[in-house]
């Protein structure tokens, strides 16, 4: 975060806010902590991001940080399934820490990041391996972290295992210049639409897919509607005697 | 097909004052029978909707059919896609009930619980639920859940030419809607359940109401026995189509009835509860025919089962807040029906336009700006109608979601349309379609 905070400061500071010195004060209102991982840092309030903000709000800067790295014991059954996950990727002579490029706690859910060249190979473990046996796979979401440079689509799989009552998160992640993702339709064939819908939403391929079309739009459509550099679009309206701007162009908080 | 036909048949374009018209031209019947009568097999593709009274809404069944059998079976889906998703990115955490109530329009109150606790789970605050607000929850997603069990079992009836059923099923759920409309002012899309808790707390004589129906209930729940269960044609139209086994449930993610005519007696409130389901006793039923008329008898008898836990919320009822008491989540007020028709507080109103400029900015924010959720993902399922409903909401820290992904049971489980078709008559993909239960608002979202 240091380097972030850095890199901008000059910027901040000709406002008379020094943002590195500011947010690393602790009598700060809404401190959110250094943990994490900083995805976005972002200034000024109300979506003014193209000057010309006159709210004297210009100089807030906030750190957009998402649970980061935890570290063992994870706790409960987390350990037992993360042991597990990196004794078979061993025996199938993989390199856990090549494989698993983090695994997250937060809110007492267990999440690991894959490497997306890797993927195939976990999910097929985690289904086929009887200490794991996540049999059912509750399909793919695509999230677009438009400001997190170099990987910007995330593709999230929630498994779950009804032998043994557990649910984990699989996330990987593309950057946008090459949002290639393997498909997991060949592991868990539930997958297909799911698949299609997140590609149809976010635009990421997913390789080895049998037919990668679009599901929910129609099949000439152009872009990818989900993603976070899509409008919404919409028409200003009246309601009594006023202008209300389309959603998307309404003031926003964050 | 000679290069002057297939040019004859594209579009053709010309430049008017309007902008670029296309003329579709081409592709006449004469040219389309006579090409079929040319053709040596008895290969038919049909369009089964998207416009079809028997494919439940806009689904839309395209069947490769030769003679009466389905070789071929596939899903054309879309056609309702409304980008809820998308939009509850530009409202704020409370707003969004408002929106994903209207995905599977049929289990409003489940869609509504799902996304509450996935946020609350955002925000943390699991624990400060109150036990009022938790009763009335369960209490309302069994109604619900018997309101959509039996609009799939009237329809799936009718589908099969049993009017009879069709009218039981809907004066059965007319009841409930009452009690919808009584305890929420609407018979469908509530936004009744938010963060936090609820919206308002019962309303005099909503106990009453419910345990009317129950009574009412009891005694109509038999008829659907008497008249479907042993009937030899519902059986021989029934038995042994939609045949989906669990390896079958297992690799295209069906959950629900259809999971559970398997012989699994998966259900999300007895494996992973929530809203204190552990405490409530009831079974799960389960079939092993893996088929439509194993379904049915699930469905069946899970009302019986929703109608054993709606009793027992109703005697757990104890007068009680329904909201948590965190001023920076929960709304000040406690709504009154004012006489311009709208929801207003009046002594709320008198406190913050009297005595307190404080309480005024906060309300004012609270309800513009909302409050925010700490950055993070979670994932909150409950058990639907339909099987299992998945909430992968995402925060990055502001007053609206980053992303809100709806995984509805309708969306996986009408994968198995195919398996389930592929292979029989086509009489029988009504049948098979209608135990899957398919609600396109939930499909498209």
């Amino acid at each position: 975060m240091s380097d972030a905070n850095g890199t901008n400061g000059a910027n901040g500071s000709s406002n008379g806010v020094n943002p590195e010195k500011d947010l690393s004060a602790s009598n700060l209102p809404g401190q959110r902590g250094q943990g994490g991982e900083e995805i976005r840092v972002q200034r000024g309030m109300f979506g003014a991001d193209n000057g010309g903000d006159t709210s004297g709000y210009g100089g807030l800067v906030r750190s957009v940080r998402l649970p980061g790295p935890a570290n063992r014991p994870y706790g409960g059954w987390f350990d037992e399934v993360a042991d597990e996950l990196e004794g078979a990727l061993e025996e199938q002579g993989l390199l856990p820490e090549n494989v698993v490029e983090k695994t997250v706690v937060d809110r007492g859910e267990l999440t690991f990041h894959i490497e997306r060249e890797h993927l195939l190979r976990v999910a097929q473990t985690l289904r086929d391996d009887p200490a794991l046996r996540f049999e059912l796979c509750t399909g793919v979401s695509g999230v677009h972290y438009l400001h997190d440079k170099g990987r910007e689509l995330h593709a999230i799989y929630h498994l779950r295992s009804i032998t043994h009552n557990r649910l984990i998160r699989l996330e990987v992640s593309a950057p946008d210049s090459d949002p290639h993702i393997p498909s997991l339709v060949s592991v868990y064939p539930t997958n297909d639409w799911h698949e299609r819908e997140t590609y149809d939403f976010f635009g990421i391929v997913f390789d080895g897919h049998p037919a990668l079309t679009r599901i929910m739009m129609p099949d000439d459509w152009q872009g990818h509607p989900q993603r976070k550099d899509y409008p919404l679009g919409g028409i200003p309206i009246e309601y009594k005697g006023a202008q209300i701007p389309a959603p998307d162009q309404r003031r926003s908080y964050s | 097909m000679s290069s002057t036909q297939s040019a004859a048949a594209a579009a053709s374009a010309r430049e008017t004052t309007e902008g670029t018209v296309y003329t579709v031209t081409g592709g006449d019947w004469d040219e389309v029978v006579e090409s079929a009568t040319r053709a040596d097999d008895e290969r038919i593709v049909v369009n089964m909707g998207p416009q079809h009274p028997s494919t439940h809404g806009v689904l839309r069944l395209i069947l490769e059919i030769d003679g009466e059998t389905v070789t071929e079976a596939r899903c054309g889906i879309g056609y309702l896609h409304t980008g809820i998703e998308k939009n509850l990115e530009y409202r704020t955490w409370t707003q969004g009930t408002t929106f994903v109530t209207r995905m599977d329009y049929l289990t409003s109150f489940f869609n509504e619980t799902a996304y509450c606790l996935a946020v609350e789970k955002l925000l943390g605050i699991e624990d400060d639920i109150t036990e009022r607000a938790k009763i009335i929850r369960v209490l309302l997603m069994e109604l619900n859940r018997m309101s959509s069990h039996l609009v799939c079992i009237a329809t799936g009836g009718m589908e099969l030419g049993a009017t009879t059923i069709m009218i039981y099923g809907f004066r059965d759920r007319e009841m409930i809607l009452d009690i919808y409309e009584l305890i929420t002012g609407l018979r469908m899309n509530h936004a009744y359940i938010r963060p936090g808790g609820l919206a308002q707390d019962l309303p005099p004589g909503a106990v009453d109401q419910i345990r009317e129906f129950v009574k009412k209930m009891k005694k109509n729940l038999p008829e659907y026995d008497k008249l479907a269960t042993g009937n030899p044609i519902f059986k021989a139209r029934m038995q042994d189509i939609g045949y989906l086994d669990l390896a079958g449930c297992m690799a295209l993610g069906a959950t629900g009835p259809i999971l559970r005519s398997t012989g699994l007696p998966h259900d999300l409130r007895k494996a992973q509860p929530y809203c204190d389901y552990e405490t409530y006793d009831f079974d799960v039923p389960t079939a092993d025919s893996c088929d439509s008329y194993g379904r049915f008898l699930i469905r069946l008898e899970e009302m019986r089962q929703s109608l054993r836990i709606v009793e027992q919320c109703l005697d757990r009822l104890q007068p009680g807040p329904v909201m948590v008491a965190d001023k920076k989540i929960a709304w000040p007020a406690q709504l009154a029906l004012g006489p311009d028709g709208l929801g207003n507080s009046l002594d709320h109103i008198k406190k913050i336009m009297g005595t307190s400029m404080e309480a005024l900015i906060h309300h004012f924010k609270l309800v513009t700006e909302g409050f925010r959720v700490p950055p993070g993902q979670v994932y909150a399922a409950v058990e639907s109608p339909k099987g299992e409903l998945g909430v992968h909401a995402v925060s990055d820290g502001g007053t609206r979601p980053f992303r809100v992904h709806f995984r509805d049971p309708s969306f996986t489980n009408l994968q198995a349309m195919a398996a389930m078709c592929e292979g029989g008559q086509v009489a029988d993909v009504i049948v098979a379609v209608a135990s899957i239960d398919p609600v396109m608002g939930g499909v498209d979202r």
